[in-house]
């Protein structure tokens, strides 16, 4: 195995392009390194992504939305309070990824790219309307976020391409999101079902959101029936109820040793009116401090 | 097999070795250095056995490449105890009888004290997700929480 250190992107896609072997792109290591152990993976060239500018960083974009690096853990999206505050449905999806240790290393990018539907991170990403930027042999394109898995362990990344960023929007004001997921456990655990609610309101009522399921399909999904159900309501008890009922309409779950398919549906119903009631309440704190602030 | 030249800081002293692109910095610590303190329980990460602070990070040191450590700076148990003298920490551990069979106890002192680096007076749910993934099989976790809120006091009182 051969181990190369690029300091640019451009070179890690030349280094991949020109290998011939099995490559691996390395940032966290906290999925590559099980992989290579287990012996699932023999790469001929492990090209570690950290050494390239940039890639631990956070930062905003001109349109006021965030950049976050390839290489960013889960730790650092924790403490970084203007991120939090924009986005706290993002950040805690990634923060339930595996242990202390694990967050000082995990990144969102390799969560995505791992192609696990119950991956913690990808529902809150989907939710927000984030997108990857992408480099490989073609040239650089972008994708939705969502169009990054296509089932467990797969993605449409071609060969030789990387990503390069991910990219949020503006949160803009009147806006909160959330996610939640069951697990038996508190800790240390993977999602028998995930939710993440991201909404913007006028007013009273919901103007427009996005919703994601993790761990009930082979994808995360985005659940646009779901989301259709609370368009225009107060997100009173009807709206609430359809949520519930589209919500679990959409889920497709498969029955494993964590949950049976049914009780997965369920869930998933009882998660998603929670996490948009706390969606719904945290647009409503942060708005109240916005206001605050004018006078 | 090419090995690396790696230079890095370990417990304040700059060390050098030879590392097999594919070995782990845990093998690194044990095999090239002779630290044996950090184990290695499952490989996986899923432990903690192998906690290590890279750059002041708590991490697993099976999920780091050796030569990923070039130029970072590495914190291990052997770095612990100031001269003879234990952290408050190890003689804590000892006063509560923390451990049993001790094959976690490095690991677990190290994610500790990276816990009470940053925030001197967590509470006890607080400790208990910070080392979440910290396992022991042997003492059920309560003495360990004990000991760790204590020594958190101690150095408290200390400051």
């Amino acid at each position: 195995m051969r181990y190369h250190r690029p300091e640019s992107f451009e070179d890690a896609v030349a280094i991949a392009a020109g290998s011939g072997g099995t490559t691996r792109f390395l940032a966290g290591g906290t999925d590559v390194l099980v992989q290579l152990r287990a012996g699932l993976v023999t790469p001929d060239d492990l090209i570690d992504l950290k050494h390239i500018p940039g890639v631990a960083e956070i930062v905003r974009t001109a349109d006021g939305g965030w950049r976050i690096g390839i290489a960013v853990t889960g730790a650092q999206m924790g403490r970084h309070a203007d991120l939090v505050r924009d986005w706290p449905g993002v950040v805690e999806g990634m923060q339930l990824v595996g242990s202390t240790q694990v967050q000082g290393r995990a990144t969102p990018v390799g969560n995505l790219c791992n192609g696990s539907p119950a991956a913690d991170s990808v529902p809150g990403l989907v939710a927000a309307g984030a997108r990857v930027d992408i480099l490989g042999p073609g040239g650089p394109r972008s994708l939705a976020v969502e169009e990054v898995p296509t089932g467990p362990g797969r993605t449409t990344l071609r060969p030789g391409e990387i990503i390069t960023a991910i990219t949020l929007p503006p949160r803009g004001a009147q806006a909160g999101d959330a996610y939640l997921r069951f697990t038996p456990r508190t800790e240390m655990d993977i999602a028998v079902v995930g939710v993440a609610v991201n909404l913007r309101l006028d007013g009273e009522r919901i103007a427009a959101a996005r919703i994601a399921l993790g761990a009930v399909a082979p994808t995360v999904l985005l659940a646009d029936a779901a989301a259709a159900a609370i368009i225009g309501t107060p997100l009173d008890d009807a709206a609430l109820t359809a949520l519930a009922t589209a919500a679990t309409a959409a889920a497709n779950p498969i029955s494993d040793k964590r949950g049976t398919a049914d009780f997965r549906k369920e869930i998933t119903g009882v998660l998603v009116r929670r996490a948009a009631r706390i969606a719904y309440d945290r647009v409503q704190a942060r708005t109240g401090i916005q206001q605050g602030e004018d006078k | 097999m090419t090995r690396i030249h790696v230079t890095a800081t370990v417990n304040g002293d700059p060390v050098e070795f030879l590392a097999d692109p594919r070995e782990t910095l845990l093998d690194c610590l044990r095999d090239h250095l002779g630290l044996t303190g950090s184990k290695e329980g499952c490989g996986t990460g899923d432990c903690g056995a192998c906690s290590v602070q890279m750059d002041g990070v708590l991490v697993c040191s099976c999920l780091v490449l050796g030569v990923e450590a070039e130029g970072r700076s590495i914190d291990t148990i052997e770095g612990m105890a100031t001269g003879g003298d234990l952290h408050p920490l190890q003689r804590k551990f000892i006063e509560h009888a923390a451990l049993q069979c001790g094959f976690c106890t490095p690991g677990i002192l190290v994610a500790a004290r990276a816990l009470l680096d940053q925030n001197p007076d967590p509470t006890e749910q607080e400790v208990r997700y910070w080392l979440a993934g910290n396992l022991c099989r042997c003492t059920g976790y309560d003495k360990i929480i004990r000991a760790v809120m204590d020594a958190a006091a101690e150095l408290r009182g200390a400051a």
